[in-house]
């Protein structure tokens, strides 16, 4: 039994309606003869069939629509053997074609509130040597950041401008910063020590010292502070470097985190590069263009990730003592508290001393009370000869 | 079998070779339908039904190194022609073991081996390309015709005016085959030609033309002869208005609502098959159970094909773009 | 002057008579070639081209046609396929437009169409562009569209080496190679080496070396672009020009090369804008070069109108050295 089928009639045909038989069951048909009139979207078309024989059985309603395939009588053949023809082989889809260059990842643009210009190369050159675009300024087409501007912005420090726009995504810095204190105290087991230093010879020498200088390159007493805090790391490398894999690499340089109070709640740390090798006036000068920049919102990423220690003081407005929470992955931080007049014995007589509190938070994975102890004596000692810093 | 007579050996297996030829084009094209009607083949499909006189007429009268240039319904020309019906069978749907790789599809069958310079879809567009190869041969001396085969329709090209002006200004050996079934997809003739004398416009070029019944094979191939032979003593262009009738619509999708049945009918009758059949008959020529088995041997070569197609290969993905640039030496990037 | 010595002595030359030479030099070398076109034999070339090569390679070689673009294109393609190398000279480009069906649908399609077993080795050369005051209908620059179509190669010459020597190298090819010959350049004198001959057809070429900006540009804009190159130099921009020469395929390696040393790109195409091949040419370098641009890619085409008859209003209408400068400068934020 063969089946008769709505045969395709042009590439663009689909589907027909079936409006008159020419033929009934019974008949006798042959190859070629016209048994039925479809309608389509050109006309009306009569078909033949292929196959000889008796027709058995109407399948298809006259007037309805059906696809091209669909069958529409049975044809009894008649000893005449019917040609099969396997249904036809799917062909092949076409693959889409590769693009000839598939386009690089994206630049991650830092999170900022106004959109930066800034040119692919430049965005590319920015991101390789971690400056921050929006510490750039842009000398392209319609005040565009192009890659010279990067490119001189890594050479040397940008003059320092003030921004109008609000770089600083507090909540971020919020979010970031829980994240960090969080994982700290996780991990990190602290273990705390403190000791009280008498600064009063800082203060003397500082007066003396300032007398000469502009206010603006004036020495404080947290210089005093960093320089001795790096020089003392020196001698015990143990709190100066990072933890990171189960493993403490202390770090050949020492970079000291300076933690930075941000108006409106935000907090950073970020390094002096080199801190036991610079000078006090340039370490002061530094700390002064660090406060500025990061409260500006200018740092750079650099000067972010590489602290190997940090330093945290809260000025005179803080407390006796300030018990930080270690910034992983480094291993200390160093407290200073607020100068205090206290009394005081020198040389068996009492008197007033300025007297400051420094605290050490240590990771006990990497050093023991000991070490510490001896650390932050060596800070004491080297504040007694602040001319030597 | 051609020979360099101008006059047809009416010899009986001369007349039976020419009825082979025709039904072996009318089955093969019948086959085809059904095919299409199975979505095998696909695209567009014109098809041969009633004009198979003038294929098998005019091109054994062509020697194997002579070039034929045709339109897209060419299936009966490249048959006679000797293109094997396996490879066009596969050509129809789109294997890799078609003549044109598959690429071409019913309307651009090629075949160098017989010197088939290709089917064409554009009306007219063959007309050009057989100057040219007409110049070339003329250019290197090599004594060939070219046989143009194209539809009344053509006449209305610019490119027809321009063809016939340039081979007949040049001296170039083209044979011009135009094929008058009357009907130009949907127009008839009458209504898109002021001068519907076809032959009367080539000879307005100083071609000799000839008009015959494209019906009659017989007298087909006696105007063939004296065409060909007048075209290599001369080396000028000859055309050749071979009036026939298309029994069939222009393409599988046409309702043919620009003709009446009736006018197909009775054009039926007439048919060359039919009517070169029915000579034979009545002068005792044939036995009707001759015809069965050369009708028997034709579906066999037919089933054969059809198989070979089924068992065809698709053309990988990956060699789309191969050959629309010749190869090079050193492989180049395509662009 | 010792023969013997002037091998690589300059002589001076126009652009026609580059061309000249290149088509004496391939009509001597290869029996195949011959020349056909209108007006290119008695007439001596509508530009003067062909003059004097009638007297030299006689008729059969020289061939002046009809006017039937389609017609001679097309003998040309068969010529081709039967073993000649015709040149065919299409008067313009804005003619060419009649011979686009045989180009674009024989042409550029047979080889892929029949899967490989017919070439076309033909050279089509066409002038073109804008600036003689020939209003819209003789003004066209549409080399972009033909490099549009896969299966033909297109080439700009805009040197004196390059109308000598890519002649003989493009009849070299296996398949049709179109060559755009701008109108404003026959004129044009230069120095040529006695001994210069054919030259490569696939590579762009750095005509003036510089870290500011590449300007990319082909055919008569090059000279407009070198101007403007000049004036930016004294300015203190070094300005890098390129002169594609071969716009299908393009030499992608040069451009990038340029756009990695520069950052910054203007192409300079007298075609109009929209749909222009300095689209194509842009959206290249956003493909291959993207991270390393610095400003957004600019381009100088022509206004999208009819080219105009009177000369201001012509010369404001295509690319200039002026635009040039000022699109430069845009791209490098200057004023």
């Amino acid at each position: 039994m063969a089946e008769f089928r709505m045969p395709s009639l042009g590439a663009d045909m689909e589907a027909g309606t079936l409006v008159e038989w020419l033929v009934k069951p019974g008949d006798l048909v042959k190859r070629g003869d016209i048994v039925a009139v479809v309608e389509t979207q050109k006309g009306a078309i009569e078909i033949e069939t292929f196959q000889a024989g008796r027709v058995e059985k109407i399948l298809v309603a006259l007037n309805t629509e059906v696809p091209v395939g669909t069958p529409l009588a049975e044809i009894r053949g008649d000893g005449e053997p019917a040609v099969v023809v396997p249904p036809a082989a799917p062909v092949p889809l076409a693959a889409p074609p590769l693009p000839p260059q598939a386009p690089s990842a994206p630049i991650r643009v830092p999170a900022s509130g106004a959109r930066i210009l800034a040119s692919p190369a430049a965005r590319r050159l920015s991101e390789q040597s971690s400056i921050d675009l929006s510490t750039v300024k842009g000398s392209g087409p319609a005040g565009a950041i192009i890659y010279a501007d990067v490119a001189q912005a890594g050479a040397a420090a940008p003059p320092a401008e003030k921004r109008k726009a609000q770089w600083l995504d507090l909540g971020a810095m919020r979010t970031a910063i829980a994240a960090a204190m969080t994982r700290s105290k996780r991990e990190i087991p602290h273990y705390y020590l403190q000791d009280q230093v008498d600064v009063t010879g800082c203060e003397q020498w500082l007066t003396e010292k300032n007398a000469a200088l502009a206010p603006d390159s004036r020495l404080l007493m947290g210089a005093l502070a960093i320089k001795a805090v790096a020089l003392a790391a020196r001698r015990f490398p143990l709190f100066n470097g990072f933890y990171l894999d189960n493993r403490f690499s202390p770090s050949q340089a020492i970079h000291v985190g300076v933690a930075i109070a941000i108006r409106g709640g935000g907090l950073a740390a970020p390094a002096l590069h080199d801190t036991d090798r610079c000078s006090l006036d340039d370490l002061m000068s530094h700390m002064r263009d660090l406060v500025q920049r990061t409260r500006a919102g200018r740092i750079r990423g650099s000067e972010i990730s590489d602290p190997t220690i940090t330093v945290s003081s809260l000025g005179e407005r803080g407390v006796e003592a300030l018990f930080g929470i270690i910034y992983p992955p480094q291993v200390a931080i160093v407290g200073i508290g607020k100068v205090v007049t206290r009394p005081w014995v020198i040389d068996g007589a009492i008197g007033p001393r300025s007297v400051v509190t420094i605290t050490l938070s240590a990771d006990h994975r990497v050093s023991d009370g000991h070490a510490g102890a001896l650390f932050l004596a060596e800070i004491g000692k080297l504040l007694q000869e602040p001319d030597k810093l | 079998m051609s020979t360099s007579s101008d006059k047809p050996h009416l010899t009986r297996d001369h007349l039976m070779d020419l009825l082979r030829h025709m039904i072996r084009i009318r089955r093969f094209e019948d086959k085809c339908a059904e095919l299409y009607q199975q979505e095998k083949i696909r695209g567009f499909l014109h098809l041969y039904d009633g004009e198979e006189a003038i294929a098998a007429g005019v091109i054994p009268v062509l020697e194997k190194r002579d070039r034929i240039v045709a339109t897209y319904r060419e299936h009966g020309h490249a048959l006679v022609r000797g293109v094997p019906m396996t490879t066009l069978m596969a050509e129809m749907y789109g294997k890799q073991e078609g003549c044109s790789r598959g690429r071409g599809g019913s309307m651009h069958l090629f075949d160098r081996a017989t010197n088939f310079h290709g089917g064409n879809a554009i009306v007219g567009g063959g007309l050009p390309l057989a100057v040219g190869l007409a110049l070339a041969d003329h250019m290197q001396g090599n004594e060939l015709v070219v046989a143009c085969f194209f539809g009344e329709g053509a006449v209305a090209e610019g490119e027809f005016h321009e063809s016939l002006n340039l081979a007949a200004l040049w001296g170039l050996p083209v044979l011009f085959v135009c094929e008058n079934n009357l009907y130009a997809m949907g127009t008839a003739l009458a209504i898109s030609e002021s001068e519907t004398d076809i032959s009367r416009k080539a000879a307005s070029y100083k071609i000799t033309s000839e008009s015959v019944d494209g019906m009659d094979v017989v007298a087909v191939e006696a105007a063939a002869r004296r065409a060909v032979h007048a075209v290599r003593e001369t080396h000028k262009p000859y055309f050749l208005e071979c009036r026939t009738y298309r029994l069939r619509a222009h393409s599988m999708f046409d309702p043919q609502l620009y003709r009446d049945k009736t006018e197909v009918e009775s054009r039926r009758k007439s048919e060359p098959i039919a009517r070169l059949r029915q000579w034979l008959e009545t002068n005792h020529m044939v036995h009707p159970e001759e015809v069965a088995r050369i009708e028997a041997q034709i579906d066999a070569e037919i089933a054969e094909a059809v198989a070979f197609a089924e068992a065809g290969t698709w053309e990988p993905v990956e060699q789309l773009t191969r050959f629309t640039y010749a190869d090079a030496v050193a492989p180049a990037a395509n662009r | 002057m010792q023969a013997a010595a002037t091998r690589s002595i300059a002589t001076e030359m126009t652009y026609r008579e580059a061309v000249r030479e290149a088509l004496r030099d391939a009509l001597r070398r290869d029996k195949r070639v011959f020349l056909m076109g209108e007006d290119v034999g008695r007439y001596g070339g509508c530009y003067a081209v062909s003059h004097g090569l009638l007297a030299e390679f006689g008729p059969e070689r020289i061939r002046d046609t009809p006017l039937s673009e389609s017609g001679f294109t097309g003998a040309g393609i068969g010529a081709a396929m039967a073993g000649m190398r015709p040149i065919v000279e299409l008067m313009t480009v804005n003619f060419s437009l009649l011979a686009l069906d045989q180009i674009l649908n024989t042409a550029a399609s047979v080889r892929h169409m029949s899967g490989n077993q017919f070439g076309v080795p033909l050279v089509i050369r066409m002038a073109t562009g804008a600036g003689r005051q020939l209003a819209a209908q003789h003004s066209h620059s549409l080399e972009g569209w033909y490099a549009h179509i896969p299966g033909i190669k297109v080439l700009a010459p805009a040197t004196l080496e390059d109308a000598r020597g890519m002649l003989w190298t493009a009849l070299q090819e296996p398949d049709p190679v179109l060559i755009f010959e701008n109108v404003m350049l026959y004129n044009m004198t230069g120095p040529i080496t006695a001994d210069a001959g054919a030259v490569d057809i696939g590579k762009a070429a750095v005509r003036r070396a510089g870290k500011d900006v590449s300007l990319i540009t082909y055919g008569g804009s090059l000279w407009k672009t070198l101007e403007a190159a000049t004036a930016l130099a004294s300015e203190g921009i070094e300005a890098e020009v390129i002169d594609l020469r071969s716009l299908r395929p393009l030499d992608d390696a040069t451009i990038m090369q340029s756009i990695a040393k520069t950052r910054r790109a203007v192409v300079v195409d007298e075609g109009w804008r929209s749909g222009s091949l300095s689209a194509e040419v842009g959206m290249r370098i956003v493909e291959q070069a993207f991270w390393e641009l610095d400003a957004p890619i600019g381009r100088v085409c022509s206004e999208e109108v009819p080219i105009p008859y009177p000369r201001h209003l012509e010369n404001a209408a295509i690319p200039q050295a002026p635009k040039i400068i000022a699109a430069a400068k845009a791209v490098l934020a200057r004023r």
